[in-house]
C-alpha cells in the first residue's frame, strides 16, 4: 500500500517570553492508506500540536507534510482550504467545538456545501440527513442545538460534520476521551465501522493507551515533542523497550480481580519544554538514565523490523543492555 | 412571546408609580417653584389665589397626588411656565430628540462594529493599540468640550457647517450627532472588541476553519453572530440614554430636543413639565429595552427555540437546511 500521509521533520516553536517553547520537535511518521496511526504521550508532549500542523491550523515552524505525494506546506491559503476536503479533524471537546448557535443541520450543511458538489438546499439537506444516519443520530435530532444533546451525540455530530467533505484522513485529536466510558467504545466502534465502509485513513492521537490499542495499526509514542518509540500496534505492545514506554503500558489497569502486575513508577516531573537542552528529554525521570543520556539526544534507531525506538540504551543491534 | 411583551408592558406602571414620585418630590424639594417665576408681576391676591389653584397651601404629597390622579385620567397636566400641554410639548421636541440620537448611534455603530472586530481580530496588533487608544481618548472626551470645538473648527473656522439649531436639515445634525457619536463609539468599540476577543478563541472557529470554511464566514457567521448579544446590549443602553435627550450636547448645538426642554423645565421650576417629560422618557427607554430583548432572540437562535415550543422545529427541517453557513 502507498503512504496517504509522510510527515518529515515537523517542528513548531512557539516563541513565548521566557523561550523557545519546542512543542513538536522534529517529527517523522508514514501512514499507509486506510491504515491507523495511534499517537500516544501525556498532556503537553504535542500530540495535539503534531494533529493540527498536519492539517496546518497551527502553521508549523518547519518541515515536510507529503499528502498523496504533494507538499502541503508549500500550499498557498486558499489551495489549503480546498485541502482540507481530504483532510478533517475531529477535536476532543464535542461541545465547544461545536458553535452554540447552529443547529445539528446547519453545523453538518456548512460542510456539505464546502464541497461545492451538492447545489440546492434540497440536496445539501438529504445529504447532511445521510451523514447523520451514517453517524448514528436519529433524524429528529436536526434540528436540535447542541447544548441539548449529550456528549455522545455532540461527538457523533463532530464525526458527521467531518465525513461531510467525503475526506480521506481524519485527525482524530483524543475524540473519546471527554466521553463516559461506555460511550467511548460506542464512538470507538463507529470509527473502526466508517474506516472499513469510506477506506479512511486515522490519525489517532490519545493518551488512553487501551483506546489506543483498540483502534491503532502502528503506534507513536510523544515524549516532550518527540518521537520515542514507534512500533506495530501488536508488537509495541508486546515487546516495548524505550523506558517511557514501558512505564505508560505498565499503567494499564487490568479488568481481573486480584491481578498483580509489577508498575513502573516514574519519578519526578516532565522537564519544561522551553530552550531543552541537548540532553535526552528523558533523563531526568529516566530510572536507567547513563552518562551518555545527560550528553546527547538519542536519535530514532531501528530495533526489529518495523520498530524504532529513540534510547541510548539501545544500540544499533537492538541489543538490551543493563535492563 | 406575546406573554412575554405583556409581562413587559405592565412593568411599566411600578417604574412609572416610582420615577413620577421620586421626580415630582425632588423638583417640588427645590428651593422656589414656577409661580415665583411666572408671579413676579402679580399682585398679592393674585398670587395667593394661584398658590391655593395649583395646590401650594397644602402639602407635597397632596400635589403628588392630584398630579398622579390626572395621570390616571390621562393627562399629563400642562406646564405652568408655557401653559401648553405637556405632552403637545414633548412631542414637539421628540422629533428633534430621535432624530440626534438615532443618527449619532447609527454612526458608532456603523464605525465601532468593524472597527472593534478588527482589533480583536488582530489582537495586540497596531490596529488594535491605535483604536484602542482613539476609544480611551473618546471616552475621556467631554461632550461639552468637543462639542465646542467642533463647532469652533467646522462652523467658526471653516465655516462649513451651522454651530448650532435645527434649521439646515442634515447638516445641522453632524455636528451634535458626531459629538455624541464619538463617546458612544468608543464604548462600542470596545465591547465588540471584548465580547469578540472571548468568541475568537473559542473551539468552534477552530472547527469552521477545519471544515474549510473561508476565514470571511469564520469571523462574520460564527464569531460576530456569537459576538452580539453584548454588543446589542450596549447599543440599546446608550439608545435609551440617547432618547432621554443629551443634555450636555443640546444646549452646546441649541438643539430643540427633549434634553433642553427638561432643562429648561428645571431652571423654571417647571415640577408638571419635568415630571411628565421624565415619565415619558423613563417610557420610552422601556420600550428601548424590550426591543433590545426582543432582538436577543434574533441573535441567539437558542433563546427564540425558548419562546416558542415544539410546533416550529419539525416544519424548520424544511427551512432552516438551506440557510445559515
Amino acid at each position: 500500500m502507498e503512504n496517504i500521509l509522510e510527515v518529515s521533520h515537523l517542528k513548531k516553536y512557539f516563541k513565548t517570553s521566557r523561550g523557545t517553547l519546542h512543542a513538536v520537535d522534529d517529527i517523522t511518521f508514514t501512514i499507509e492508506r486506510g491504515k491507523t496511526l495511534g499517537i500516544v504521550g501525556e498532556s503537553g508532549c504535542g500530540k495535539s500540536t503534531t494533529g493540527r500542523c498536519v492539517m496546518r491550523l497551527i502553521e508549523p515552524t518547519g518541515g515536510e507534510i507529503l499528502f498523496e505525494g504533494r507538499d502541503l506546506m508549500k500550499l498557498s491559503k486558499r489551495e489549503m482550504r480546498a485541502k482540507r476536503n481530504d483532510i478533517q479533524i475531529i477535536f476532543q471537546d464535542p461541545f465547544s467545538s461545536l458553535d452554540p448557535r447552529c443547529t445539528v443541520m446547519q453545523t453538518i450543511a456548512e460542510g456539505v456545501k464546502v464541497t461545492g458538489k451538492y447545489k440546492t438546499g434540497k440536496e445539501v439537506e438529504s445529504r447532511v440527513l445521510e451523514l447523520m444516519r451514517i453517524a448514528g443520530l436519529a433524524e429528529r435530532l436536526a434540528n436540535a442545538y447542541p447544548h441539548e444533546l449529550d456528549g455522545g451525540r455532540r461527538q457523533r455530530i463532530g464525526i458527521a460534520r467531518a465525513l461531510a467533505v467525503e475526506p480521506k484522513l481524519i485527525i482524530c485529536d483524543e475524540p473519546v476521551s471527554a466521553l463516559d466510558v461506555s460511550i467511548q467504545a460506542q464512538i470507538l466502534n463507529l470509527l473502526k465501522e466508517l474506516q472499513e465502509e469510506l477506506g479512511l485513513t486515522y490519525v489517532f492521537i490519545t493518551h488512553d493507551l487501551a483506546v489506543v490499542n483498540h483502534i491503532s495499526d502502528d503506534i507513536m509514542v510523544m515524549y516532550l515533542g518527540q518521537t520515542v518509540e514507534k512500533a506495530p500496534s501488536e508488537e509495541l505492545f508486546a515487546n516495548p523497550v524505550h523506558p517511557y514506554t514501558r512505564a505508560l503500558l505498565s499503567a494499564i489497569p487490568i479488568p481481573k480481580v486480584g491481578a498483580k502486575k509489577e508498575r513502573v513508577l516514574l519519578k519526578g516531573e516532565v522537564s519544561s519544554p522551553i530552550d531543552p537542552g541537548d540532553e535526552c528529554r528523558f533523563a531526568k525521570r529516566c530510572p536507567h538514565a547513563c552518562e551518555a543520556c545527560r550528553k546527547s539526544c538519542p536519535q530514532l534507531r531501528e530495533v526489529s523490523p518495523g520498530h524504532y525506538v529513540a534510547c541510548h540504551l539501545f544500540g544499533a543491534e537492538g541489543k538490551t543492555s543493563s535492563m | 412571546m406575546y406573554k412575554y411583551v405583556l409581562k413587559r408592558i405592565l412593568m411599566l406602571i411600578p417604574i412609572i408609580l416610582g420615577v413620577s414620585f421620586i421626580v415630582y418630590i425632588m423638583m417640588d424639594s427645590a428651593q422656589g417653584n414656577a409661580l415665583d417665576v411666572i408671579g413676579i408681576d402679580y399682585s398679592a391676591e393674585k398670587l395667593a389665589e394661584l398658590y391655593h389653584q395649583y395646590g401650594y397651601d397644602r402639602s407635597v404629597f397632596y400635589r403628588y397626588f392630584i398630579y398622579m390622579k390626572n395621570l390616571f385620567h390621562g393627562s399629563l397636566g400642562s406646564s405652568m411656565i408655557y401653559k401648553k400641554d405637556v405632552w403637545d410639548l414633548y412631542l414637539q421636541r421628540l422629533p428633534a430628540t430621535l432624530k440626534l440620537a438615532s443618527a449619532s448611534v447609527l454612526l458608532s455603530i456603523l464605525f465601532s462594529i468593524p472597527l472593534g472586530i478588527v482589533s480583536a481580530k488582530h489582537h495586540g496588533s497596531l490596529v488594535d493599540n491605535a483604536s484602542m487608544v482613539g476609544a480611551l481618548v473618546g471616552l475621556s472626551m467631554p461632550n461639552y468640550w468637543l462639542g465646542l470645538m467642533l463647532a469652533v473648527v467646522f462652523s467658526q473656522k471653516l465655516n462649513l457647517l451651522p454651530s448650532g439649531g435645527n434649521l439646515q436639515g442634515f447638516k445641522s445634525l453632524i455636528l451634535p450627532a458626531i459629538t455624541i457619536g464619538t463617546g458612544l463609539m468608543a464604548t462600542m468599540t470596545r465591547t465588540t472588541r471584548s465580547s469578540m476577543l472571548d468568541v475568537i478563541r473559542q473551539d468552534y472557529l477552530r472547527t469552521a476553519r477545519a471544515k474549510g470554511v473561508p476565514e470571511k464566514k469564520v469571523i462574520n457567521v460564527h464569531a460576530l453572530r456569537n459576538a452580539l448579544i453584548p454588543i446589542i446590549t450596549v447599543v440599546g443602553t446608550e439608545m435609551g440614554k440617547a432618547l432621554g435627550g443629551a443634555v450636555v450636547t443640546e444646549n452646546v448645538f441649541s438643539w430643540p430636543g427633549v434634553g433642553r426642554l427638561v432643562i429648561e423645565g428645571v431652571n423654571q421650576r417647571d415640577t408638571t413639565l419635568v415630571t411628565g417629560c421624565i415619565i415619558l422618557t423613563a417610557v420610552m427607554v422601556s420600550i428601548v429595552q424590550l426591543v433590545v430583548d426582543i432582538l436577543y432572540a434574533f441573535a441567539d437562535p437558542r433563546l427564540r427555540a425558548q419562546y416558542s415550543t415544539g410546533r416550529k422545529k419539525r416544519a424548520g427541517i424544511e427551512r432552516k437546511g438551506g440557510a445559515q453557513a
